[in-house]
């Protein structure tokens, strides 16, 4: 991850106050664009990653050389089309794709944060990433999207700063994370925490990192980001490259294998102290408590346009859970749409090419547009 | 846009704010919206519904009337479109009151099973009527509660709802309907439309 060339990024001088009571200053945020601002600056789209994106979210990504994480969804002609829109989005705070994580060098000690770097959660990120408006001179942004994490990035972001977006798309996503969310998170973490090489997450200064606990905490987490029916639609009982049962706990099953290429290859672009820095944000997220329990409150203030989005096999983030949103919207007559597209492809269809899904994004953000 | 929708849309004034409840692919929400100027929203249940409406602009919530009404406050609309759907419902009573809590005004339309060529098709085939505006067979039609204008009529009275208006559509043919006439219009029209309020 040395390609530090590649990553754009501006520091943020304004001091933050985080919600565990640390103040910081001086912090970098990485971020990228697609398209171009107009004149008006009124054409720009602040996308939000979830766990483990990063800024790329079109294109190449330059580091890891694959496709950016939501190339379906955002490019030339695309749903969101930077042929019209400036798409911005920056890597989350506590990230490890250059804005300020636990990576980064702790000025007291001279080696990297590890675990003492603060615990952050969605509402820091969010008023950190709120200062690319100033970066880039703009006033109103067009839309705020994101799914999963992106999308409680987007509520808690519409909730702080109600005035600043005109458009707002939440995608399979909660306004509180739920127990059985909590549940898998800890999981991974846990998994992280039982490698020997995470050392209490002091492992920058050795060669060797946490690679299995990390590995692990990803195939735990992958599973829940698929459907029951997609996994065995695409593996079945298909056996890996043989014709029978080895009697052996090497990879028998296509699915054994592929979660195990899942984990291996996450390690090589995702850092094990970022994923309990945001894995703990995402569990702290309860926009309703915020605001004493009362959801609509979070939303009383703003006049933008909502649309909400989830998926019919979204065990993680289920419809019922994103509806509350709806629901909480409606009660104070705000102007919400919402629809549940059917795919088999669970949690991760907002990632994935889902026409139904695609074309409804597009609809409204370019309906939305011309009718600014 | 059929006959049915501009008699509607006749019945809303310019700049209020009216939820289309089983709005469709969103042909009534988009003439009030370009012509009345309305604040206008749906409820809808087919997912490829909603999909024509978001394509249109509109501000649609994917959903069921029985279910997802309760979630909008008491009188948050000047008015409530229920076109044709009254009768799909498993508890239409409790749709209607939904509609009358939720908006200041309500407007319901039925097909109405009092129209001659209903009567007669049952009378003379001996089997379930199939009209133009009830084309389906009994065995596949979502409609499992049909009720004719004078049912309306009279369920609206024994329920204190207020009838503000009652227009009976015969083709092209619109007309009031009022006490003197019921019958006549029970007969005569194939739709029946009513401005209420409770």
């Amino acid at each position: 991850m040395n390609a530090e060339n590649n990553i754009k990024t501006f520091i943020v001088k304004k001091p933050l106050k985080l919600d565990c009571g640390k103040t910081i200053s001086e912090f970098p945020i990485a971020y990228e664009t697609y398209g171009s601002l107009n004149k008006n600056k009124d054409n720009a789209i602040l996308v939000f990653h979830a766990l483990t994106g990063d800024q790329f979210v079109s294109g190449q990504n330059p580091i890891t050389k694959k496709d950016g994480w939501w190339s379906y969804a955002v490019g030339p002609y695309k749903a969101i089309d930077t042929k019209k829109y400036f798409v911005i989005c920056a890597n989350v705070m506590g990230g490890c794709m250059g804005s300020f994580g636990p990576s980064h060098e702790d000025p007291n000690t001279g080696t990297a944060f590890g675990t003492n770097f603060p615990v952050i959660t969605i509402n820091d990120m969010v008023n950190a990433q709120y200062n690319l408006l100033d970066h880039f001179g703009i006033d109103k942004l067009f839309s705020i999207a994101g799914g999963s994490m992106g999308g409680m990035q987007v509520l808690q972001f519409i909730s702080n700063f109600p005035d600043k977006a005109k458009t707002v798309i939440p995608i399979a996503c909660t306004s509180s994370h739920s127990a059985q969310n909590i549940a898998f998170n800890e999981l991974g973490r846990q998994a992280i925490a039982a490698d020997s090489n995470w050392k209490g997450g002091d492992y920058s200064s050795e060669d060797t990192i946490p690679n299995k606990g990390l590995a692990v905490a990803r195939m735990a987490a992958h599973i829940t980001y698929l459907s029951k029916k997609g996994l065995q639609e695409k593996f079945g009982r298909k056996l890996q490259e043989r014709e029978d049962l080895k009697f052996g706990f090497d990879a028998d099953f296509q699915i054994e294998s592929y979660l195990r290429y899942q984990g291996s290859v996450f390690v090589d672009r995702f850092d094990a102290n970022s994923y309990l820095y945001i894995t703990r944000a995402m569990d702290y997220f309860d926009l309703a408590k915020q605001y004493k329990g009362n959801l609509s409150d979070a939303f009383r203030a703003t006049r933008a346009k909502f649309f909400i989005i989830s998926f019919t096999s979204d065990w993680l983030y289920p419809t019922q859970e994103n509806k509350e949103i709806v629901i909480a919207l409606n009660s104070i007559g705000a102007d919400v749409g919402f629809v549940e597209i059917e795919s088999d492809k669970g949690h991760d269809s907002f990632l994935l090419d889902v026409p139904d899904f695609l074309s409804a994004l597009k609809n409204f953000l370019d309906k939305s547009y011309t009718e600014n | 846009m059929k006959n049915e929708f501009q008699v509607i849309a006749e019945l809303i004034e310019k700049d209020k704010k009216v939820l289309d409840v089983g709005c469709g692919d969103g042909i009534l929400m988009q003439f009030l919206k370009n012509n009345k100027n309305t604040n206008i929203r749906g409820l809808e249940i087919s997912k490829s519904k909603v999909q024509e409406c978001i394509a249109k602009g509109l501000t649609v919530i994917e959903g069921n009337a029985e279910k997802d009404l309760k979630q909008f406050p008491d009188k948050s609309f000047e008015y409530v479109v229920l076109s044709q759907t009254l009768q799909a419902f498993l508890n239409p009573e409790l749709v209607i009151n939904e509609l009358l809590r939720v908006g200041k005004k309500a407007i319901v339309t039925i097909p109405n099973f009092g129209y001659w060529r209903v009567r007669l098709h049952l009378l003379i085939k001996g089997t379930m009527p199939i009209t133009k505006t009830l084309p389906d067979e009994w065995y596949n039609t979502p409609n499992i509660h049909m009720c004719s204008i004078k049912d309306f009529f009279y369920f609206a009275k024994s329920r204190n709802i207020k009838i503000f208006k009652s227009l009976a559509i015969n083709n092209q043919n619109v007309s009031i309907i009022n006490d003197s006439n019921l019958t006549i219009k029970n007969f005569f029209a194939d739709l029946g439309i009513f401005l209420i309020e409770k």
